[in-house]
Parts: structure tokens; C-alpha cells; sequence
């Protein structure tokens, strides 16, 4: 596949899926804390077009689950529970980026049974409905976060590398104590100081800033030796010999060469700070119960009972893999691009 | 030199006439040999009973170790140990031991009375800091001991003490010889660390320690001077040693003896437990389920007066500190589907903090609690709360009923609770915000800066008998948890909880005991310091060819009797 078309295809899918994301209270068939506690652990809803009694129907539809008698968690198919698949019903209430409320939804069954495409939690919630509202924040904090880390990351590199001398040195010892400072210590300390309740987007931008917060040291030191080794090139010294600012050779011949490292690096960091979200929830900084993130999904389905019985709570996890995925092929696209332009 | 050979000569005679007083095992007999393996948690911390307060150590020196009166886990009651018999006076106050004669240290020396009173003054030593300590003070004086004869013992207490020979379960009988010079030098606490060649350490327990390898792994040998034998004769115990493997966590722990690498697990969780259900014909090993436990998980309000600092906290109060709101919680929650989502149904509601497997104490008369959100909403009603248009509870000042829930997000089961909880109390207009904290820091938050509205936790009782649990009940108690550090009781039924413990505490009579603490269980009930909510039962699993096997309720769920634990084909192991 020609490089252009492999980066269509990635930025496509990511679109797509931010898309997708942004809109999960009208994809989603169910609010994402609503429990359904006779149903813990449903698997995935079969759609089905031909009933028990091997009768053709036209439109699809879901059979409703019964206990299937073989303990917690086992269900059967209910074959006198025929329930067909409706679009643009109405359920949950949801508001689309806080503004338009509404109750409309892509698709479900009628009430009180429910569809689950990707199979409930223990809690009877619909894994695909949390999968999409999870998004939001994995998707967005991941990647606003790396924008924030690799944007320090910039500034404090490019300054060292070009002015050097001491200003080199203070801003590198710094970065040695960002990377040095522990971690743990700091975001508990961090806890303590807030109030007991921080509310959904608060605490989702609370993520963002001390993700980007504690990560920007590394790849400062990475631009900064890009910068650094810039400087003496030919055609920058021969820039500089011109007499041109130091502000011209910033923007026109240095920082274009520390785009790739920066992209690189992009890629690298947004599938962990998707993941670093976890650790933070863990320490009560993160998106806590009942919102869900991929982070906290996984977490969730970390347990070994989960692990040997209910495989679809894994689906956070094979959502992770396109998105890292994507991630890299436009990366590579991105490289190639800047070098043919360079 | 002749002479001397003869007065040694002399003295083995002398040694192997006084047959050794055993103690006769009531367990069915066995076949001698094989080793058992089992996975612990995190290394220990120590070889040391004196300091050892950590589950993991504990665990381990309990197996090497033993104690003159020990609290059979079976039967949750008392039985003879080290000790052969025992007398009490009338007012409880003056206890008499009789010790065993002729038994011996895993090391070989002799064992009699003055290990016994060195033991003693070891845990009472402030100096030295012993866990022990605080369960030897009574109404903050200690007991006295003091030798009679060899193998004769009497001890004093302050005052009476109705829980009386209990206290003397798990409270290890010392070697003189090997700790006195330690002792002296003010080193006890010292003593006996992972380094100390296991040659140096020694007990009465049916095992000896043989071998520490740092991350890995604990070996234990069998004590050849072990005190129990068989009905057959033959003396215990069976199992020639016992490894400890140190697998750091349950899953893996899970993994490890599903693949037969340990043949014994506990502590495992209703969800664990149905996972490993299918496999037990193929893997031929056998899941327990002991019946519920004493651990109770609750939920609790902060009841604390000094959060002036915490306006948002203290404005809150006034709704938890009102009765009808605890109960209108309470009656908001449901059980069931705690007991059924969370444990998989492998656990009990709970009406008080006494758990139905405890046998002796609890109240039978306290109805089961029920799920009503239509009486919550009655007892909110009479509460001078009310609903607004869109459903949402208000208090009589027309502000919105919303607090947060504190709970540990190490917790599976308690954040899942949370979970639950929040639902719940949204059928009856409550928002409630589940707060999810490390462990330390949501327990600093409880026992120091008291900044939280609501918090979900789990204690365990360490004994059926309520002596032990006192400072969480008192209201001057170490760890009474709703409200730290009350000079005088804060509320009537507080001081009514206390008169109660002070006053069971001196009766000696087990059924007038039992009458007052039925009467604290129902106060308990109705007061709801806590809410509580279910105690898990005790699941634990066993290789199906291991004989005596016996999992109990009270803590060292499995290995309680592991002198007793026999193959039946030791070939194999």
C-alpha cells in the first residue's frame, strides 16, 4: 500500500472513531451506569434472522436471556423471547459536549429487555454503551495529554539546545528532577489537597494536565539534543552567518527537524497514557466508578475469574490495538512525508 | 571420670523413665510422611512471635509455636494445650496451670515453669512493645504470674475476667535458653530475624523452621519433640514439612494451585471460587465453603465532632448524625445483590458487626435486614426530608441530600459494593459519589484527618468472643472508628454500649454474657454506627487425598491443625 493511502486509511479510522466516541450517547443503546443486576455477566447478544423453530424472520432480532441453571452467571437463550432489533428508539436520557439533551437512541430492543452487543459487566451494564463513553475519556485524555507533554517537551528542549550555556543547565537539571521526583509520593499529595469530590470533567482534565505533567521531561532531553546537533549544521550556521535571529532558525530550520522525534514519541505515549489513567484512578485521581475509561475497564476485567469466563470484557483491550495501531501507521506516514518535504 | 560417666548414665535413665506427658489427638489417625506446599502472600517479616503482628508471620511462627490453652477452631472453644489442666477460683480472679511434664523444645531442652514466666514477663515488658501486651492488661493493669512448682503456674488478674483461659490462646511459650541473654541485653525485638540461622530458633510447635530463601520460599521441617500423638500411637505430626511459597498475588495464587504447584488455598474470593467449581473432579482437588466468616464489611458515616475544618463535611453531619437517615440508608441497600454480584452469593447479610459464623455470640433474634426503599423513604419522611420535582432528596432547608463514599481501590469486592450502593441509594433520590483512594491514604483519611462523608471498609473479628474487639466498640476505644477519641460517650446508646462490654467483662456466667451482648447487638441494630452490610464466607480449597482437612472460620483458616493433616497417599507427596 503507497504511503498515502496507508495514511488515509489511519487517520480515517482515528476520525472515525473520535467521532463515534463524541456521539456515544446516541450510538450507545444504554446509559453507562444504568444496572441490570438480574443479568451480571450476559454475553454478547447473537442477532439472529432464523428463530428456534428454524422459521426465516426479515428483521433481525435477539432472543432474551434465560438462567440457564448452571449457577452464577450462565445464561441461556430465551427462544419464546423473541425480541427484534429497533432503530432510533427512545431510552436513557443522555446530553451530546453537555449542550443538547436528548433521549433518542441508534438502536435497542423494547423495555424492559435489553440488547447488549458486547455482553454486560457484573453489574449487568452494557459493555458496549461503557466501551463508547469510556472512549471519550481514554481517547481524548490520552491524546490531549501527549499534546501537553510533547508541548513542554518542545519549548523547554528547543530553549536549552539553542541558547545554551547555563540556561541549558538550569532547564536540564529540572528536567533531571521531574524525572527524579517520586511519583507516587507526588500525586498523593496531589489528592490531599483537592476537594473529596472532584466531579467527571474536572477530574478528567486533572488526568491530562498530570499525565502531561510528570512526562515532559524525556523528550525535552530528546529535543534538546536534536537542537543541539541542529545548531552546528552547515546550512543553519551558514543561516546564522546571514545573520539571521535566532527566532528564524527556530522556526524555518530547527524545529522542523525535531518533528519526527516528536511524532515518534506521540505515538509512543498516547496508547500509555491511555493506560496511565488506570494507575491514577487507582490513587483517586483518575475517572472513578461508576464513569467508566478503557483504563478502568480493563482493570476491571484484570481478574483472573473474568479472565478464564468472560472473555468479551476484554474489549476495551481490542479496541486499544487498531487505535495503537493507527497511531503508528500515521507516525510513519507523517515521517515519511516530512522527509520527502525536508 | 568413671563417676561422671555413671551420674550421666544416670541422668539419660532418669530421662527416658519420666515418659512424656502427650496430649492424645481426638483426629482421625493417618500415615506418617510427604510434604505440603502453600502459597502465602508476601515474605514474612519475622521468625519472632514477640513482635510478629503481620498476617503472613504470624501464620508461619503459629505453625512452630505453641500456647498453653488453645482455642480449637472447630468448635470456637477452649481446650488444653501445653497446659494439662487448669483451675480457676470462684471470682475468676486466680488461675491455676498445670504444664505438661517432660516435654521438649524443638531443639531438644526441656520445657517447665520457668519458660512459662519468662514468656510472660517478655510480653509484658513495655519496653519491649509486644502486640500481646495489650490483651494481658486488664482495665490497664497487667496480670501476674507466678511459678508454683516445675510444672505449675499461677496467674492473678486485677480484676475478674470473664473471657478468661482465651486469652491464652496463640500467645507462644518462649525457650528461655535461647531468648533470656537477648532479654537481658534489651534485644528481644530483635531477635529471631530472617537471618538468624534456624538452628538458633526453637518452639513447641509441631514444626521447626529449616530453611528461608529471601522472595521465594520458607521451609519448615517436622518437630521430632512434638507433644501430640495418634490414637494408633504413632506421634504427630504427620507431615514430614511444610513450604510456604511466596506468591504475591491471588490470581497467581489461583494459577499456582489449580496447576497443583501448592495443595492448599485460602482466603479465596466467591468469584475465584466458582471459577475453580468446574475443575474439581479433573484436578482432583476439593473447594470448601466454611460458611460466612467474621469479617464484616460496612458502611459507615463520619460521626466525628472536630471537622470544623471541613465545612463542606461537617455540613453533612447534621443528616448522618440523625438515626432515621442511617437506617433510611440501610433500608435503601440491598443485600441480596451485594451477596449475589459481589460474592456470588458465597456470603451473609448482616444486621450487626457479629456475624452468623460466630456460634457462641450471635443474636438470633435480630430479624435479617430487608430491602425497602418505600421504608427508607417513610423514615426519611419523618425526618423532616422531602423530594423536589425531579425526584431528588432535599433536607428540611431545601438543600440537596449528596455526599461521597470513601473506599479503598485496592478492594475489588468493596469498590464493586460502592458500585452498588450508589444505584441503590439513587432509587431514593440520594446522589451519592463513589471516592476511590489507595488503601493508606483512605484509612489516613478515617483514623486522622477524619475528611470524608461516608467511608466502606471491612474488619475482622480475631476470636468469636467479644473481649478482643473492644476498641472498636468503646467509645473511648483505639479504633472506634465513626467517632475517634471520645472523652465521655457521645450519645446515650454509646454510653449503654459500653456498660454493656464493661459489664459482660466481669460476669463470668456465659449465658448472663451472652444476654448483654444480645441486648449490645440489638442496640447495634437499631443505632447503626456502622450499616452493615455482608460478611464473606470462608472459601477455601484442598487437595482431595488430604486427610483431616478442616477449614475453619476463625483465622488460620486451613493450617489450624496442620499437625494433624496427613496424605492419604504420602508416596506422592
Amino acid at each position: 500500500m503507497r504511503a498515502s493511502t496507508k495514511f488515509r486509511w489511519a487517520a480515517g479510522f482515528l476520525l472515525v472513531l473520535h467521532v463515534v466516541v463524541i456521539f456515544a450517547g446516541f450510538i450507545a443503546p444504554y446509559d453507562y451506569q444504568s444496572q441490570d443486576r438480574l443479568h451480571p455477566f450476559a454475553p454478547p447478544a447473537r442477532v439472529h434472522l432464523v428463530d428456534c423453530s428454524g422459521k426465516l424472520h426479515l428483521h433481525p432480532f435477539v432472543y432474551g436471556l434465560k438462567d440457564s441453571g448452571q449457577g452464577f452467571g450462565s445464561y441461556a437463550a430465551d427462544c419464546s423471547q423473541v425480541l427484534p432489533l429497533r432503530f432510533f428508539v427512545r431510552g436513557d436520557e443522555y446530553s451530546l459536549l453537555g449542550i443538547f439533551h436528548s433521549t433518542l437512541h441508534l438502536f435497542g430492543v423494547d423495555a424492559p429487555a435489553q440488547v447488549k452487543v458486547l455482553g454486560s459487566d457484573g453489574f449487568g451494564r452494557d459493555q458496549f454503551s461503557r466501551l463508547l463513553y469510556g472512549g471519550q475519556v481514554s481517547l481524548f485524555a490520552g491524546l490531549l495529554a501527549a499534546l501537553l507533554a510533547l508541548s513542554g517537551a518542545l519549548l523547554v528542549g528547543a530553549i536549552s539546545g539553542l541558547y545554551g550555556g547555563v540556561t541549558d543547565d538550569a532547564l536540564m537539571r529540572l528536567a533531571e528532577v521531574a524525572v527524579a521526583v517520586p511519583s507516587f509520593y507526588l500525586l498523593l499529595a496531589v489528592r490531599s489537597l483537592l476537594p473529596l469530590r472532584t466531579g467527571p470533567v474536572v477530574a478528567f482534565l486533572l488526568v491530562v494536565c498530570i499525565i502531561g505533567f510528570l512526562s515532559w521531561a524525556r523528550p525535552a532531553r530528546l529535543v534538546r539534543g536534536v537542537v543541539l546537533s541542529g545548531r552546528e549544521r552547515n546550512f543553519v550556521l551558514a543561516a546564522r552567518g546571514f545573520g539571521a535571529s535566532r527566532s528564524y532558525l527556530l522556526r524555518r530550520h530547527l524545529m522542523p527537524m525535531t518533528f519526527p522525534v516528536l511524532i515518534t514519541q506521540m505515538v509512543v505515549l498516547v496508547p500509555q497514557f491511555i493506560l496511565a489513567e488506570v494507575l491514577l484512578s487507582f490513587l483517586g485521581l483518575g475517572i472513578s466508578e461508576p464513569f467508566p475509561s478503557w483504563g478502568n475497564m480493563l482493570a476491571y476485567a484484570q481478574q483472573y475469574h473474568i479472565l478464564v469466563s468472560y472473555g468479551w470484557m476484554l474489549a476495551p483491550g481490542l479496541m486499544l490495538l487498531p487505535v495503537i495501531l493507527a497511531y503508528h501507521v500515521l507516525a510513519d506516514a507523517l515521517q515519511e512525508k516530512l522527509q520527502l518535504t525536508a | 571420670m568413671r563417676l561422671l560417666a555413671l551420674i550421666l548414665l544416670g541422668a539419660a535413665w532418669a530421662q527416658s523413665g519420666t515418659q512424656p506427658d502427650f496430649l492424645l489427638s481426638a483426629a482421625a489417625p493417618g500415615n506418617m510422611g510427604g510434604k505440603l506446599v502453600v502459597s502465602i502472600r508476601s515474605e514474612p517479616r519475622t521468625f519472632n512471635p514477640v513482635t510478629a503482628v503481620d498476617q503472613v508471620s504470624v501464620g508461619i511462627i503459629s505453625r512452630t509455636m505453641a500456647d498453653l490453652i488453645h482455642i480449637n477452631r472447630g468448635s470456637q472453644k477452649t481446650e488444653p494445650a501445653l497446659a494439662r489442666s487448669w483451675t480457676a477460683s470462684k471470682d475468676g480472679t486466680v488461675f491455676t496451670v498445670k504444664l505438661r511434664r517432660g516435654l521438649k523444645f524443638s531443639d531438644g531442652a526441656p520445657f517447665d515453669a520457668d519458660d512459662v514466666v519468662f514468656s510472660f514477663k517478655v510480653y509484658l515488658d513495655e519496653k519491649v512493645h509486644s502486640p500481646h501486651r495489650d490483651l494481658l492488661m486488664i482495665g490497664n493493669k497487667p496480670i501476674r504470674v507466678e511459678k508454683l512448682d516445675k510444672f505449675t503456674v499461677r496467674f492473678i488478674f486485677p480484676s475478674s475476667y470473664a473471657p478468661l483461659e482465651r486469652l491464652f490462646d496463640t500467645l507462644p511459650m518462649l525457650p528461655r535458653h535461647l531468648l533470656e541473654n537477648d532479654y537481658r541485653d534489651g534485644k528481644i525485638a530483635d531477635a529471631w530475624g530472617l537471618n538468624t540461622p534456624p538452628d538458633k530458633i526453637a518452639g513447641l510447635g509441631p514444626f521447626r523452621v529449616k530453611e528461608f530463601v529471601p522472595g521465594q520460599r520458607v521451609v519448615l521441617e517436622k518437630n521430632p519433640y512434638y507433644w501430640k500423638a495418634d490414637s494408633k500411637g504413632q506421634k504427630l505430626p504427620y507431615l514430614d514439612g511444610i513450604t510456604f511459597l511466596i506468591v504475591p498475588n491471588q490470581d497467581a495464587q489461583v494459577v499456582r494451585f489449580e496447576a497443583g504447584d501448592t495443595q492448599i488455598i485460602s482466603g479465596l474470593s466467591g468469584d475465584n471460587f466458582a471459577a475453580l467449581e468446574p475443575e474439581q473432579q479433573t484436578r482432583h482437588f476439593k473447594l470448601y465453603d466454611a460458611g460466612p466468616g467474621l469479617e464484616y464489611n460496612f458502611l459507615m458515616f463520619n460521626l466525628n465532632d472536630d471537622t470544623g475544618k471541613y465545612p463542606e463535611v461537617a455540613r453533612r453531619q447534621k443528616w448522618f448524625r440523625d438515626v432515621r437517615f442511617r437506617q433510611a440508608v440501610s433500608a435503601a441497600i440491598d443485600r441480596t445483590a451485594i451477596v449475589r454480584l459481589v460474592y456470588h452469593g458465597r456470603a451473609t447479610p448482616l444486621a450487626t458487626h457479629v456475624s452468623p459464623g460466630n456460634k457462641l455470640w450471635f443474636n438470633h433474634a435480630i430479624p435479617a435486614p430487608v430491602h425497602s426503599p418505600d421504608k427508607a423513604k417513610q423514615l426519611l419522611k419523618a425526618a423532616a426530608f422531602s423530594w423536589n420535582s425531579k425526584g431528588a432528596l432535599m433536607d428540611s432547608s431545601g438543600e440537596p441530600v449528596e455526599f461521597t463514599i470513601l473506599v479503598s481501590s485496592s478492594n475489588q469486592q468493596r469498590m464493586q459494593m460502592a458500585t452498588l450502593i450508589l444505584e441503590d441509594l439513587k432509587q431514593i433520590g440520594i446522589t451519592a459519589h463513589v471516592v476511590s483512594m489507595e488503601g493508606r491514604a483512605a484509612v489516613d483519611r478515617v483514623l486522622n484527618s477524619h475528611e470524608y462523608d461516608s467511608v466502606i471498609m471491612g474488619l475482622a473479628s480475631g476470636d468469636v468472643d467479644p473481649t478482643p474487639d473492644n476498641n472498636v466498640w468503646m467509645s473511648n476505644g483505639q479504633t472506634h472508628l465513626w467517632h475517634l477519641g471520645e472523652k465521655t460517650p457521645a450519645t446515650p446508646w454509646e454510653a449503654e454500649l459500653d456498660r454493656l462490654l464493661e459489664k459482660q467483662l466481669i460476669t463470668l456466667s456465659y449465658a448472663e454474657r451472652k444476654e448483654l451482648y444480645d441486648r449490645f447487638q440489638q442496640i447495634e441494630a437499631e443505632q447503626l454506627p456502622m450499616i452493615y452490610l455482608a460478611t464473606p464466607s470462608v472459601l477455601v480449597g484442598a487437595q482431595e487425598n488430604l486427610g483431616n482437612f478442616q477449614p475453619a472460620v476463625i483465622e488460620q483458616y486451613t493450617l489450624w491443625n496442620a499437625e494433624e493433616l496427613f496424605w492419604h497417599t504420602p508416596g506422592k507427596h
